[in-house]
């Protein structure tokens, strides 16, 4: 194999694997340094720089950095980062002297269709360099889908309310309840740029017989969990099915628990493990006493007198056909018909651009989706750009602030007269932690708890009260415990082959056996030849060459401690343990600097 | 030092042995040793070694006397019997706990001081008599815990640290070993675990006094220019005269050897060893060429490593002495007083 360059920006961005799995990029490790020292307001700023939402996300985020975690592969439960990044948002200090300050305005508008993350994130890249960013939502607050679709018990309004009022105090204005029904209208309002952050909004039907006759009772489930977030919804039937297995659905269900169903199911096409939902998300269902009823598809609403009585289902079993794909083939078993008295639809969103003109120069692709550049989320139109669901369809508010960043990125690298397809490269920090023989700036004793349960309120009381919060986040100690279990991954073992004296010392002491010093090989043949098992190619290998006996060193990053022992047991210093920052681009970000070999 | 313990996560997909055990389980405490030290090395071959033979932990007596190398009993097998004796008198502690218990395995830890200087007796001794035992020195050719002034074993010629030439000549442990009949001698080098660990397999198994002396640089004191124990020395003048492969009873010799090049000894308990020849000439089961081959390579600044000298049908300290084959604290009272007929036996044959 060549040597690793571990200069490349990429290489060990890809170990510090929580923060590579981000869309934000969020700087795991280093925020929750900061919480175990209880710097909790520094440790939410830096969030606040990357994912924009810390509070909101500290309850609801669809945590891809969590199976991404290295402690996953080292024990059975990786870190609860996000529920740490919640205890940064629940203990810090006022922050707003923190924030940007308002500018005077450059004189370019930008208009922002509707007020969730992607826009809102938008408008908080820009407005500190003096853009003046118009939000329109049809909604009376801003947050968009975290408002109307995440029911309060998980994400209560006042955490909503600070963190979309810290963007909106940064000079941007917000034209609540105003619906954008034209882009045409909009484009003729000559704004500089715009953003369509709209999301997808509309709820997939599910027609199958008995849909129009039953329709009273038959709901669509973010349509029902807005109706319900704004107070027009105050009540449901006792027996109640939510027909679909996404996250959704478990709202749906559980706040259906909370406004009078007292028999509720979640019935679903797939198998329990197939299921779109989040894991917890699943378990906090179940802890509700709402059974998850799998291999079973809805066939036919029935309804006695324009009343709907029940659903039928046909049941279905899961086969692989040669290629591995699973379809969902008949099982023989006789339909079942389970009485219910409403049913909630979240069988899937979809985007709707009505009120996108089809001549005002934006493309449209036989999905009916707008084409958009996944890099720059440029669309046709040099002035339009798009992102969050309203760009690719559904995903999440991480990837909706991801993709708010690289468009406001665009926009400034357009009004500034620049290529908006060159990309800036990120700003990288490599610093030794050494602070003398066998000390260093972080602590690298490893922890070997599991992992903390975030405590709940009482069932009995949660159930009582929709507004009431069911998670009630760590406290100081438990935050304390769990942030120690955090592995410190974006402190890298930095190897330098010329100091080396291939004494073996690291190789005796590493805890994980990561480290071979052997003969160069071709990848595969020197995976085989590790001191340790090497079952995940994803995970890098750093190579080195330069030894004095013409060998290598080899290290499998896969389940890398970064304790550090083979820093401290090396007698030559070649190995050292050093703090990789990555500063994601930003719009506003300054040039990075050219020189970026580790220190 | 290092201040935190060693974690106790472990890779996930690491090897079992025929107990259930990783290596993992075979470590003792982290090394306070200085950073570097061959000494580690060889703790961890101990380990490997242990670990590969599928040893339970608390049928191993490990007996070592004063120094750095004496430490290292910590870092190993934190479940085994251990006793730290007075300087130099690793060899009659361990005698004496063999005599009383056949049934462990004895390893005793001692180092070019604690074996060449002030133990040089008992160590001439213990091979003398045949004690089953694997006798490991951790042979660096100076003293380092008191900074590192030569040793016995430090060669004529070689310089210290700052500098100072060696005028006394060196004692070759090996060829002294050789002389005094040990039935298994090996010499090699705490930088190369392949060559070792087999080595330390092999000698544990092997019944009769084993020896192996094991160059091991200290990286504090004796790893410069001008040392004939630093890891340059050593790796550059190293002439390995074999390759060796334990083979335990159930393994079928697979591996692919050119005829004439693999000669395989069959020891008192069915291991088997498998020695790949390097050096076509060299026979290890010839003692006197053994110790000719070492004065003429040690004449020439080399450093012969490999198995050297391998009697498989050895007897031990216990066939000489016709002792009773049941440890002394498994003896019930009529064993130990077998009555009054019995003892009449006993005078009437010395009548």
């Amino acid at each position: 194999m060549k040597p690793t360059d571990i200069s490349a920006p990429d290489y060990f961005h890809k170990v510090v694997d929580c923060q590579w799995a981000c869309p934000a990029h969020t700087p795991v490790p280093e925020y929750i340094r900061l919480i175990a020292e209880g710097r909790y307001s520094d440790a939410y700023m830096i969030n606040w720089k990357s994912n924009v939402f810390p509070g909101i996300l500290g309850r609801t985020c669809d945590r891809p950095c969590e199976p991404a975690c290295r402690r996953g592969r080292v024990e059975e439960n990786p870190v609860a980062i996000c529920r740490l990044k919640r205890v940064a948002a629940d203990f810090k200090d006022d922050i707003r002297l923190r924030l940007p300050k308002p500018v005077a305005k450059n004189g370019k508008r930008i208009a922002l269709v509707g007020g969730g993350p992607a826009s809102l994130t938008v408008a908080r890249d820009l407005a500190p360099l003096g853009y003046h960013c118009t939000v329109f939502d049809s909604d009376p607050k801003a947050g968009g889908m975290m408002r109307s679709q995440i029911p309060k018990f998980r994400l209560p309004d006042t955490v909503i309310d600070e963190e979309t009022g810290y963007i909106l105090g940064l000079g941007v204005e917000f034209k609540a309840g105003h619906r954008i029904d034209s882009l045409k209208k909009l484009l003729a309002e000559n704004y500089d740029a715009i953003f369509i952050g709209s999301g997808a909004p509309r709820g997939r039907e599910l027609d199958i017989p008995g849909r129009k006759e039953a329709a009273a009772n038959i709901h669509i489930g973010i349509e029902w969990l807005a109706s319900v977030s704004f107070g027009h919804v105050e009540k449901i039937g006792r027996r109640v099915i939510v027909l679909g297995g996404g996250n959704t659905a478990m709202d749906c269900c559980r706040t259906a628990r909370r406004l009078g169903g007292a028999d509720v199911k979640v019935i679903v096409r797939s198998g329990f493990d197939e299921m779109k939902a989040s894991p917890w998300e699943k378990e906090d269902a179940i802890h509700e006493d709402i059974p998850i009823l799998n291999y079973m598809v809805p066939i036919a609403f029935k309804h006695v007198a324009g009343k709907l009585i029940g659903v039928t289902f046909q049941k279905v079993k899961a086969e692989y056909d040669a290629k591995g794909r699973r379809n969902l083939v008949p099982s023989g078993e006789p339909d079942q018909t389970i009485p219910c008295d409403d049913v909630l639809v979240a069988v899937g969103q979809e985007n709707a651009f009505p009120w996108i003109e089809r001549d005002c120069g934006i493309e449209f692709d036989k999905w009916n989706m707008p084409q958009v550049d996944p890099k720059t989320f440029v669309s046709t139109n040099p002035k339009v750009f798009f992102g969050g669901d309203a760009a690719f369809g559904p995903k999440n508010i991480i990837w909706a602030v991801a993709h708010g960043h690289d468009a406001a990125l665009s926009i400034h690298k357009m009004l500034s007269g620049e290529d908006i397809n060159d990309r800036p490269l990120p700003e990288v920090q490599v610093t030794s932690q050494k602070m003398g023989i066998h000390e260093w700036s972080y602590d690298n004793d490893i922890s070997g708890d599991k992992r903390f349960k975030v405590p709940h309120r009482d069932k009995v009381i949660a159930l009582k009260d929709i507004k009431a919060e069911v998670e009630l986040g760590y406290d100081v100690k438990l935050a304390l415990g769990e942030a120690q279990r955090c592995l410190n991954c974006d402190v890298q073992t930095v190897f330098s082959a010329p100091a080396c004296i291939e004494c073996d010392a690291c190789v005796d002491i590493c805890p994980m056996d990561c480290i071979t010093f052997t003969e160069n090989g071709e990848e595969a043949d020197l995976r085989q030849r590790l001191k340790a098992p090497s079952p995940h190619h994803d995970q890098a290998l750093y190579v080195a060459e330069g030894l004095k006996t013409g060998r290598v060193m080899v290290k499998d990053e896969d389940v890398c401690l970064h304790c550090g022992l083979c820093a401290e047991r090396c007698p030559t210093g070649a190995w050292d343990m050093q703090k990789y920052l990555i500063d994601m681009t930003h719009a506003g970000s300054t040039c990075p600097t050219k020189a970026r070999s580790a220190a | 030092m290092t201040y935190i313990a060693k974690p106790k996560f472990h890779h996930p997909g690491l090897k079992k042995n025929d107990l259930g055990y990783t290596h993992r389980d075979y470590e003792g405490k982290i090394s306070t040793l200085c950073a570097g030290c061959g000494h580690d090395s060889i703790t961890a071959s101990i380990i490997e070694a242990c670990f590969e033979l599928s040893i339970e932990p608390h049928r191993v007596a490990k007996i070592s006397g004063i120094g750095c190398s004496s430490k290292t009993p910590d870092y190993f097998l934190g479940n085994s019997h251990g006793f730290n004796s007075v300087h130099g008198r690793m060899p009659s502690v361990l005698t004496g706990a063999n005599l009383a218990n056949r049934d462990l395995i004895y390893l005793g830890v001692s180092g070019d001081g604690d074996s060449a200087s002030i133990g040089f007796g008992q160590f001439a001794h213990s091979i003398r008599r045949g004690v089953n035992m694997t006798y490991i020195v951790e042979n660096n050719g100076v003293y380092g815990l008191t900074k590192g002034q030569f040793s016995a074993t430090a060669d004529r010629g070689s310089k210290s640290k700052k500098g100072v030439m060696n005028t006394d000549n060196a004692i070759d442990l090996v060829a002294i070993a050789l002389q005094l009949g040990a039935s298994f001698v090996a010499r090699s080098f705490s930088g190369d675990k392949t060559q070792l660990v087999p080595l330390i397999a092999a000698a544990i198994r092997h019944k009769g006094a084993s020896f192996i002396d094991v160059i091991s640089p200290c990286i504090a004191f004796n790893n410069h220019a001008g040392s004939t124990k630093s890891f340059d020395y050593v790796r550059e003048h190293n002439d390995a005269v074999n390759r060796l492969d334990v083979l335990t009873g159930r393994d079928p010799i697979t591996v692919d050897y050119s005829p004439g090049t693999v000669q395989v000894v069959e020891q008192h308990d069915g291991t088997r060893l498998a020695l790949r020849k390097i050096d076509a000439d060299y026979d290890a089961s010839d003692r006197l060429a053994a110790m000719t081959f070492l004065q003429k390579h040690a004449a020439k600044g080399q450093v012969v490593t490999g198995l050297l000298y391998v009697d498989p049908d050895a007897e031990d300290l216990h066939t000489h002495l016709d002792t009773v084959e049941t440890p002394l604290n498994k003896l019930e009272a009529e064993d130990l007083c077998p009555g009054s007929a019995a003892l009449e036996k006993i005078n009437a044959s010395l009548r």
